[in-house]
C-alpha cells in the first residue's frame, strides 16, 4: 500500500507558470494556496493579481480573481470586500506596484483596516520591466535605472513597508518572511496562513512581506540570488512579526 | 402622482439607491459633494458600502472590485476628479464591469473653477483612458430626467457589460426641482456566468481581466466591445427636437444649456426668426440620426455650449457638411444668457449666415 506524502494543492490550476527559473514567486503561489487550502475557503475566495511579473496569477490561483491596474490591487480589493464582505479576499503585489505606484492605495486599505490578505513581493527591483530601480533597491544595488547603483543623494532611501504599515492601527498583522530555506518557507507558510486568519476572524488588515529573488535582473544564478538576498537583504529587511495584537487570543 | 423638491444630486443618489446601487465609493469634490453625503448616510441602512476613498484613483478601482463582483455599484466625480479616474474608466470598459459614473462638471482646464461648465464633453465622450474603448454617455437637462436616466443606466450597464457615465454640470446636480420617484423599474440581470463570488468549488475561477498578451485575441476582443457599443447605437440613442417644424436655423445643445436656448427660441419667435433645437441626451453615442431628416427650412446649424467648442466637432461629422455649423459659447463658469444667444443669433442671420 502506497500512502500519499505529499500532493499539489488543490489551490493551484494546472498552468505552467511563467516564472524565470530560481524565481522565488512560484513558492509563494504555493503557500498561499495551501493556506487557503487547508483554511477551507477556496471557493469563498477572491484574489487581486498586480500589474508586475505576477500579472497572470490569476492564471494560476484556483479561486476567483481580479486582474487590477497597476498598484490598485488594494483598492479593488476594498471594493471586493464590500461587496462580498462573506468572500476571503487577498492582493499579491510586488514591491513597484505596492510600494511606488500604489503606495497610497496600500497605506489607506491598511489605515481603514479594510478585512483583506496582501502578500508583498520584495524582490527590491522591477522584474517585469526590466530590473529598474524600485523603492526597495538597496543603497547601491545596481539596476537598469541605477548603473552604478542606487544613489541617496539622487534616489534616496529604501522604503521599508512592513515597519511603516505596522504603525497603523488598523493593520492588525504584519510579518515579514523570506523562501530561502525550507525553516523559512515554513515560517513564511505559518505567517500567510495567520494573515488569512486574522481576515476571517475579521480583525482587520494583514500583510505578508515576503523577501524574493529575481535571478534574472539581480544577473544571478538562483543559488546566488539566494545568497545574496541573505547576505544584502535580511540585514536591511529583517525577519520577524511586526504586529499581531491578538496573539495571546490562540 | 407624487412630486418632492429635491436637489439634482441628492436625487440621483437616492435613484440610484432605488435602482439596486449597494455600494458607493468617491473622493470630496465640489459640486457633487451632496452625492456622497447622501450615500454615506443611507447605504449603511440597507447593508450597503460606502467608502470615502483616498483618492478618485483609488475610488475607481473600488468599483472595479465591487462591480467585478456583480454587485450594483457607483462613483460620482467632478472635472479633475474624473481626470483622474480615467485609468480606472479603460480598465472597467476593458473588462467589461457594468457601473455607474456621475460626472458634474466644473470649468477647466487644471483646477479650474467650480462654476457649472460643459468643458468635460471631451473627457465623457472621448475620455481620456488608453485603449480602443467607448462609454455611454448621457447628459439629462432636467432632475427629473437625471433620475429617469439613472435607472436606465444601470439596466444598460448590466445589459451591456459597460461602464455607463451621467455627464451633468453644477446647475443641474445644485437645483432644486420637483421629481418623482413613481414608475420605475429596474430589470433582473443574471450575472451568475460571470462575477467573482467565490467558486464554492462547483465551478471554474471567474476572472475579471483586461490583459490579452496575443496580439490578435486583444483584437477580437477590441471587435467584441466595438460591436457592443453599435448595439447600443442601434438601440439606445436619445434625442429631443424642439420647434423644428419651418426652422431656418437649428440649435444643438445638451444639458442645462438646452433650457437656456429654449428661453432664447421664445425671443427669438417674437423678433421672427425661427429657430429650432436638437438636443442630444445620449452624447455617445451622438444622434447622428437626428440631423438626417431635417426640414427644408432649416439652412444651418449652432451649437451653443457652455465652453469653447466641443460638441459642435460632432455636430460636424453628424450634419456630413450638409449645413454651416456656427458655435457658440462661454465658458469657464459664465452661463450664457439667453438674451446674449438672441444677440448672437439675430447678428447671424442679419449677416444672413
Ligand atoms: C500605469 C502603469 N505604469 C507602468 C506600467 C509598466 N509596468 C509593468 S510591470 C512594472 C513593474 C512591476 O514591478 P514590481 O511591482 O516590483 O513586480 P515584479 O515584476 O518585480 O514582480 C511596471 C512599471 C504599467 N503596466 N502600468
Ligand atoms: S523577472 Fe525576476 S521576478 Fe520576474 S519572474 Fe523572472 S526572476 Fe521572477
Amino acid at each position: 500500500m502506497s500512502t500519499v506524502v505529499f500532493k499539489k494543492t488543490e489551490g493551484l490550476t494546472d498552468k505552467t507558470t511563467h516564472y524565470c527559473p530560481g524565481c522565488t514567486h512560484g513558492i509563494i503561489h504555493r503557500l498561499v494556496a495551501e493556506s487557503l487550502e487547508e483554511l477551507g475557503v477556496l471557493g469563498d475566495t477572491i484574489g487581486v493579481a498586480p500589474v508586475g511579473c505576477a500579472v497572470l496569477a490569476y492564471k494560476y490561483f484556483k479561486c476567483d480573481m481580479h486582474q487590477a491596474a497597476h498598484g490598485r490591487a488594494p483598492a479593488v480589493a476594498t471594493g471586493i470586500k464590500r461587496a462580498r464582505p462573506e468572500n476571503v479576499v487577498f492582493t499579491y503585489q510586488g514591491d513597484g506596484d505596492l510600494a511606488s505606484i500604489g503606495a497610497a492605495e496600500i497605506v489607506h486599505a491598511a489605515a481603514r483596516g479594510e478585512k483583506i490578505t496582501t502578500i508583498f513581493i520584495n524582490n527590491a527591483i522591477y522584474g517585469m520591466t526590466g530590473g529598474q530601480m524600485a523603492p526597495t533597491t538597496l543603497i547601491g544595488q545596481k539596476a537598469a535605472t541605477a548603473p552604478l547603483g542606487r544613489d541617496p543623494k539622487l534616489a534616496g532611501y529604501p522604503i521599508k513597508v512592513s515597519e511603516m504599515l505596522a504603525t497603523l492601527e488598523g493593520a492588525k498583522f504584519v510579518e515579514r518572511v523570506s523562501v530561502d530555506t525550507p525553516i523559512n518557507v515554513r515560517k513564511a507558510k505559518k505567517a500567510i496562513k495567520r494573515a488569512f486568519e486574522i481576515q476571517l476572524s475579521g480583525e482587520g488588515f494583514g500583510i505578508v512581506e515576503v523577501l524574493s529573488t529575481c535571478p534574472t535582473n539581480w544577473g544571478m544564478s538562483a543559488i546566488e540570488a539566494l545568497e545574496w538576498l541573505r547576505k544584502n537583504m535580511m540585514p536591511k529587511y529583517p525577519l520577524g512579526n511586526l504586529r499581531d495584537d491578538n496573539k495571546g487570543d490562540n | 402622482m407624487n412630486k418632492v423638491l429635491m436637489k439634482g444630486n441628492e436625487a440621483i443618489a437616492l435613484a440610484a439607491i432605488k435602482a439596486g446601487c449597494k455600494c458607493f465609493f468617491g473622493y470630496p469634490i465640489t459640486p457633487q459633494n451632496e452625492i456622497p453625503a447622501f450615500m454615506s448616510e443611507e447605504l449603511p441602512k440597507i447593508n450597503g458600502s460606502f467608502v470615502q476613498a483616498e483618492s478618485e484613483v483609488a475610488a475607481i478601482n473600488m468599483v472595479y472590485g465591487a462591480g467585478g463582483c456583480g454587485v450594483r455599484v457607483m462613483t460620482s466625480s467632478s472635472s479633475p476628479g474624473i481626470a483622474l479616474k480615467q485609468e480606472g474608466i479603460s480598465y472597467l470598459a476593458g473588462a467589461e464591469i457594468p457601473c455607474f459614473i456621475v460626472s458634474v462638471g466644473r470649468g477647466g482646464p487644471g483646477l479650474g473653477g467650480i462654476q457649472p461648465a460643459q468643458s468635460d464633453y471631451f473627457q465623457a465622450t472621448r475620455g481620456g483612458g488608453n485603449g480602443d474603448y467607448k462609454v455611454p454617455v448621457v447628459a439629462p437637462n432636467s432632475i427629473q430626467e437625471a433620475i429617469d436616466w439613472t435607472y436606465k443606466a444601470f439596466d444598460m450597464a448590466d445589459e451591456y457589460r459597460t461602464p455607463v457615465m451621467m455627464l451633468i454640470d453644477g446647475l443641474i446636480g445644485q437645483m432644486m426641482e420637483p421629481v418623482s420617484f413613481e414608475n420605475q423599474s429596474c430589470k433582473e440581470f443574471d450575472r451568475s456566468g460571470w462575477a467573482t463570488t467565490g467558486t464554492k468549488g462547483k465551478r471554474d475561477p471567474h476572472i475579471i481581466n483586461s490583459l490579452y498578451l496575443e496580439p490578435r485575441d486583444l483584437e477580437i476582443h477590441c471587435l467584441k466591445l466595438q460591436a457592443k457599443f453599435d448595439l447600443i447605437r442601434q438601440k439606445e440613442v436619445a434625442w429631443e427636437e424642439h420647434n423644428l417644424e419651418g426652422a431656418e436655423i437649428v440649435a444643438v445643445a445638451y444639458g442645462i444649456t438646452s433650457r437656456i436656448v429654449k428661453n432664447s427660441i421664445e425671443k427669438l419667435k417674437e423678433k421672427g426668426i425661427k429657430m429650432g433645437l436638437i438636443r442630444p441626451i445620449t452624447l455617445n453615442p451622438f444622434p447622428v440620426e437626428a440631423f438626417s431628416n431635417l426640414p427644408r427650412s432649416v439652412k444651418s446649424l449652432i451649437s451653443i455650449e457652455m465652453s469653447l467648442g466641443q460638441m459642435v466637432e460632432d455636430v460636424k461629422l453628424a450634419s456630413c457638411g450638409k449645413y454651416p455649423v456656427d458655435f457658440f459659447g462661454r465658458t469657464g463658469g459664465v452661463i450664457p444668457t439667453p438674451e446674449e444667444i438672441v444677440n448672437y443669433i439675430e447678428k447671424l442671420v442679419k449677416e444672413g449666415k
